[in-house]
């Protein structure tokens, strides 16, 4: 990697090559997986498959303002408006197929799992069924407990292996374990080396600028088996660390003041204005749950392991957990406050987030404030209404500051 | 002298204070942002203090109109410029609540009267003045009259929809069904309420409890929000200005720490 490419830069060609390459297998007859945003990609790594995932380029056409057409499209097809906007972007787009922020190839097979939520296993069994193709399921039972229960970590591997099964009827090849050691292996060090960036944003002053988590996050999505993955996040870090080293914070024409973490999905069609208004009040958005939910860490060796990880997304453990780990959070990042999207989309986010923002409030008395808002569907947010409640937990986070000895 | 104003989606208020934390001027507009009320407001406040623009010293703007409103020092949201007024007004107010022209919101205080958390409603009209605006034109009575045609209603109607734009279609189906517009009235206010109490239920709410805005002057509202929340709720005086009350203490505040 040449040295004097910024990580920002490599990042950009990163994802338009992964586009442009998936497009360009297909064409060629290659095969070509959908997959969800936190599947055991590895399996389809091993196999040497292109997959691309629904929900990035969802995001992607969401923050280049052509999701309505999509969303419009699903909608006349029946699908209500009630459901997930990334699932109405993607059924709209299997259907179009053509969009001017970025085209994706349609899929020789779907691999799902749902350890994210559960509107994807309808979602892509739509997708299977429409298209004829087979579909994959790797189902992660949610865990009531604390921690992922062994009757669980047994289904999930023993899925593994079926996966393995359909994978090689699928593509006609035997399944490289070798391979799948190799694979595994840089997965896990792409995710500790995603985890060690991101943890970077501890610093005081923050090196991270706002909302580069969620432009970064596209790589641990995409290419997480990848070792140009891996070569990135170690880059990114390297580049962190040199900001902290040199005193540098978010902005170099004003301090960073607050630091909060953004609890959900963006709002990916009010990117610059979600950002624009947090900057304006001096709050540096420094962290979210991500970071933890791609940091998928097992022995090479060990499938157990790997499902228990796969298992684990906060997203699929219990309320304990939720509230746990963002105190956590608040903590190991000296966090002045936590803005929640209540995402419209996401039923499973918010079934839970004012229980959670009541925990946290009373374990870290952390201001912090809830607004309503969708992660592609534009019509779901209203940006005076958003600015009323940022600038209100400002003041708020503003008095505190004030409060504590010192005004720190 | 120090002015706070508050400029609403349907009204605008002003009030002038002194030093020493008197009420000099007070006015409301019954129009809000992007209409000279604002204007209007702050003149009359001004006339009523008897004194010029020129001896406010800091002033400050709340409420939706605040981002567009350019004469003012410093612009601060209607949340913590809410709860200040009603702290001031009431210390013992631990829970604020709030019913605006478009939007309805319930503040928790600490005990120093400071904002612990808020919680406001979603983007749509439900449990607000504008509500009950839709519900007061559809019975032919002016907004300042639903309380009071509230009060001889004989029988419970719910109105089930949340949605304004479905409420009006629904209640003209229950008028055009012989329902009495009494009871109509109750049930629009037992409507914001159940909205309001809702919201507050979600941060807990602490006594005592306060309600200021516009709609704190429907006593059929009030009533029906002390029955759904089970606790008294304390009316301030002139519940309208709060918001600007709030805001003229911070320009005053404001004012002593830069001098």
């Amino acid at each position: 990697m040449d040295k004097n490419i910024s990580s920002k830069q490599v990042l950009n060609d990163m994802i338009s090559r992964h586009y442009k390459e998936a497009l360009e297998a297909k064409k060629s007859g290659e095969l070509v997986a959908w997959a969800t945003s936190i599947v055991p990609q590895e399996l389809l790594e091993t196999m040497d498959i292109k997959v691309v995932y629904p929900e990035n380029h969802a995001a992607v056409l969401g923050a280049r303002k052509d999701a309505p057409a999509f969303l419009q499209n699903a909608e006349n097809n029946g699908y209500s408006n009630d459901l997930c906007s990334y699932a109405r972007v993607n059924i709209g787009y299997a259907n179009l197929k053509e969009s001017a922020a970025g085209n994706i190839p349609m899929p020789d097979f779907i691999f799902c799992c749902n350890n994210i939520c559960n509107t994807v296993i309808k979602w892509y069994e739509n997708l299977a069924r429409e298209m004829r193709i087979p579909m994959i399921l790797i189902d992660t039972p949610f865990n009531h407990t604390f921690d992922v229960p062994e009757h669980s970590v047994k289904y999930i591997r023993e899925q593994f292996h079926h996966a393995i099964g359909q994978l090689e009827q699928i593509t006609g090849k035997k399944f490289d374990h070798d391979r799948f050691q190799e694979v595994m292996n840089i997965s896990t060090q792409t995710a500790r080396w995603w985890k060690k960036a991101t943890a970077l944003a501890a610093a005081q002053p923050s090196p991270f600028n706002g909302f580069d988590l969620f432009n970064y996050m596209a790589v641990i999505v995409c290419m997480r088996g990848k070792q140009e993955g891996l070569d990135l996040f170690k880059l990114w870090a390297e580049e962190l660390q040199g900001k902290i080293d040199r005193g540098e914070g978010p902005w170099k024409d004003q301090p960073e003041k607050y630091r909060v973490m953004w609890d959900g999905i963006a709002c990916w069609p009010h990117l610059a204005d979600t950002s624009k208004i947090l900057r304006k009040n001096g709050i540096n958005l420094i962290t979210s749950t991500y970071p933890d939910s791609w940091t998928i860490v097992y022995d090479s060796d060990d499938l157990d392991a790997m499902a228990r990880a796969y298992s684990s997304n906060y997203a699929n453990r219990n309320l304990a957990y939720g509230a746990g780990n963002i105190v956590q959070i608040v903590k190991d990042f000296s966090l002045d406050g936590i803005i929640y999207h209540s995402n419209r989309s996401c039923k499973l986010m918010d079934f839970r987030q004012y229980e959670v923002q009541r925990q946290v409030q009373e374990q870290t008395g952390v201001a912090s404030v809830i607004f309503d808002g969708d992660q592609t569907d534009p019509r779901a947010f209203s940006l005076a209404q958003y600015e009323t409640r940022i600038q209100a937990l400002m003041e708020m986070m503003e008095q505190r500051k004030n409060e504590r000895p010192g005004g720190q | 002298m120090f002015l706070g104003i508050d400029i609403g989606s349907s009204s605008s208020k002003a009030v002038i204070i002194n030093a020493q934390l008197e009420i000099l001027g007070k006015a409301v507009f019954n129009t809000g942002a992007g209409t000279q009320g604002p204007e209007k407001a702050v003149g009359a406040a001004l006339r009523e203090a008897g004194i010029s623009g020129d001896e406010i010293k800091f002033s400050v703007v709340t409420g939706y109109g605040r981002m567009t409103y350019d004469k003012a020092d410093k612009q601060i949201t209607e949340i913590t410029c809410h709860a200040r007024g009603a702290a001031h007004m009431i210390p013992s107010a631990r829970t604020v609540i709030d019913i605006g022209g478009q939007d309805a919101k319930v503040i928790r205080l600490d005990k120093d009267g400071k904002v612990e958390n808020f919680v406001m409603n979603e983007k749509c009209a439900a449990g607000t003045g504008r509500f009950l605006e839709v519900m007061a034109r559809i019975l032919d009575c002016s907004i300042g009259n639903l309380s009071s045609l509230s009060e001889n209603a004989s029988e419970e109607i719910i109105i089930s929809n949340t949605c304004t734009v479905f409420a009006e279609s629904e209640v003209i189906s229950q008028l055009s069904s012989g329902a009495k517009r009494e009871n109509v009235a109750q049930g629009a206010h037992k409507s914001v309420a159940k909205r309001v109490a809702g919201l507050g239920s979600r941060i807990g709410l602490a006594p005592d409890v306060v309600m200021t805005g516009g709609v704190a002057l429907n006593k059929g509202v009030v009533a029906a929000l002390e029955k759904e929340i089970g606790q008294k709720i304390t009316v301030v005086e002139n519940p309208q200005i709060i918001g600007a009350i709030g805001a003229a203490l911070y320009a005053l505040e404001t004012a002593s720490k830069l001098s």
